[in-house]
């Protein structure tokens, strides 16, 4: 597909560095955990987990992101998709536990709203570096409860979001969605592996992506050759273990890099 | 089982290069999902990084790609060469590319070690300024290329041509006489599309190289000439989706076909693809691809 011409409606300002774009153009087959790719004209295109059926949720990280936060309501994008697999949608009465860090709460506000409506219960864990980097509190309230976290103490918890699942009795939730920094994704599935509920997980994966639509590779996850595209970026935990997650990626230039 | 510049396939299906070829790992898959062979990314004498996003898109007719040839260079490659070869029981293919001769033949000579069962050059990306179609527009360049890195290796050559020529003959020419065991034909043809809604190319490199559907019918006139004009293997790549498209590019005179945007539809094309060509050689009481390659040359 060409990329849909998309004028920004609106800007939310959500901490000092992320902020939500609402567009004119909604994505109504979006499911919870697909993404868009997001045309900054003249600059670059990047990957971006959808938030709202017509919006995403930012952090200012690169040139593409630093030249959309420069940008005015009324100015346009390009946006392509919604591609790739998103998370399992939830069922009624099912018992759902979210895990969000930092901007990772982008693919998982969506799927707390899809819980609400189909009346599933959702646990979140909400955790950022502090208070005032805390995204989606009040959408993720109004699903259900919310444990916060914050690695200051600023709010809620002081620690990480590992401090408050270690407490909990994670064998009630019938599924766990996760995303956030790998590193804090790698300790919440090594934690849920100990607890022997990882196959009950699904982690949002970040990887540097060219295509976006499942052919070039670029994406690739070793050992299995998972395409992060297209066959994630929402992968159970299951297909995880073992594999390069939490260890290193590949860069621009297909080289491996530490994460 | 069909075999190739010395080399066997267990079947005529073969990942073409730029697809899923940028890890071991993929190479293996593509392989288990029934690839009778497998071509890696194009590596390089440096790191590169390509270039900027979008670097493909589908459309109407096609995608149009510019990926600028990303990868990590010969010396991070060469372990991803020795995963696919312990993980995947096919053939490995070595694409490699380079500005000049030299710096072919240094790539070649740095994954000789990874033993992969033949290099292919690449002469033909339509957009990556100094490399591929830069070389494979010139015959000269193309033969004394193909002969310098015939030279340094010793599994088979083949040489993956361009279609942006006026006369793809001549270059094949140049490449058999180079000392190449194989040409394998086309690459994408150069193309572009841009967003009217505000001017911009849609590609981050402003234009680039068409593949899928449309391209098709080029492929198979580029293989038709080019089994008429050459002594050597003749491997069909573009636009090729479906065993009735393989079975066309094999009548066209190909050896064998590679397959490569059409992995979009599923990892499982190659599997399917396979079994039609093998169900449709035994319908008509064929003993083997090589009863049909050319025959479109042989009924007029």
């Amino acid at each position: 597909m060409r990329p849909i011409n998309s004028k920004i409606t609106k800007i939310i300002e959500e901490t000092p560095s992320i902020r939500t774009f609402r567009f004119d153009t909604s994505l109504d087959d979006a499911q919870p955990g697909q993404f868009v790719m997001v045309w900054v004209r003249g600059v670059d295109e990047v990957p971006m987990g959808c938030s709202f059926k017509n919006g995403i949720t930012v952090q200012k990280v690169g040139d593409a992101t630093s030249r959309l936060f420069e940008m005015k309501e009324g100015d346009s994008v390009g946006l392509r998709g919604p591609f790739g697999k998103g998370f399992t949608l939830p069922a009624k009465d099912e018992n759902i536990l979210i895990i969000a860090g930092g901007v990772g709460v982008a693919p998982l506000g969506p799927l707390a709203d899809e819980a609400i409506s189909v009346g599933a219960k959702v646990t979140t864990i909400l955790g950022a570096r502090t208070a005032s980097e805390l995204v989606f509190e009040q959408r993720f309230s109004e699903a259900g409860d919310v444990h916060l976290t914050t690695d200051d103490g600023s709010a809620g918890t002081c620690g990480f979001v590992t401090t408050v699942l270690a407490d909990m009795d994670v064998s009630e939730y019938d599924r766990i969605c996760v995303c956030g920094p790998e590193i804090m994704m790698f300790n919440v599935l090594k934690m849920l592996e100990e607890k022997g509920v990882h196959d009950r997980a699904e982690f949002s994966l970040h990887r540097y992506f060219k295509c976006a639509i499942g052919v070039c590779g670029a994406c690739c996850m070793d050992h299995e050759g998972l395409r992060v595209c297209k066959d994630g970026p929402v992968l159970n935990g299951s297909l995880l273990l073992d594999s390069e997650f939490g260890n290193y990626k590949r860069s621009s230039s297909s080289q491996r890099v530490k994460v | 089982m069909v075999k190739i510049t010395g080399i066997e396939f267990r079947n005529p299906t073969i990942l073409a290069s730029g697809i899923m070829g940028t890890t071991g790992a993929s190479l293996v898959r593509m392989a288990n999902s029934g690839a009778g062979a497998v071509v890696t990314k194009s590596i390089g004498p440096e790191p590169k990084a390509g270039h900027p996003n979008p670097s493909m898109v589908k459309l109407e007719c096609g995608f149009l790609n510019a990926m600028g040839l990303p990868n990590p260079s010969y010396a991070d490659f060469d372990n991803e060469i020795k995963i696919a070869k312990e993980g995947a029981d096919v053939p490995v293919i070595a694409s490699i590319f380079g500005g000049n001769a030299e710096e072919f033949v240094r790539v070649a000579e740095g994954l000789a070690d990874s033993k992969p069962d033949a290099f292919e050059l690449n002469v033909s990306c339509p957009h990556a300024e100094g490399y591929g179609a830069t070389i494979g527009t010139d015959s000269c360049m193309v033969e004394s290329i193909t002969a310098a890195v015939c030279d340094v290796v010793d599994v088979p050559v083949w040489v993956k041509l361009t279609p942006n020529v006026t006369d793809i003959k001549s270059i094949g020419k140049a490449a058999e006489n180079g000392g190449a065991a194989a040409v394998v034909a086309i690459n994408t043809l150069r193309g572009m599309a841009i967003d009217i809604n505000s001017g911009y190319p849609i590609l981050g490199n402003r234009f680039g190289g068409l593949s899928g559907s449309a391209v098709k019918p080029v492929a198979i006139k580029c293989v038709y000439d080019l089994y008429e004009a050459l002594e050597i293997p003749v491997i069909g790549v573009g636009g090729v989706s479906t065993w009735e498209d393989a079975v066309e590019m094999i009548m066209a005179g190909a050896s064998a076909v590679q397959i490569g945007s059409a992995v979009h539809e599923g990892v499982e094309v190659f599997a399917d693809i396979a079994t039609g060509i093998e169900q449709f050689l035994q319908n008509n009481g064929y003993a083997g691809v090589e009863d049909i390659t050319g025959l479109a040359h042989e009924v007029i």
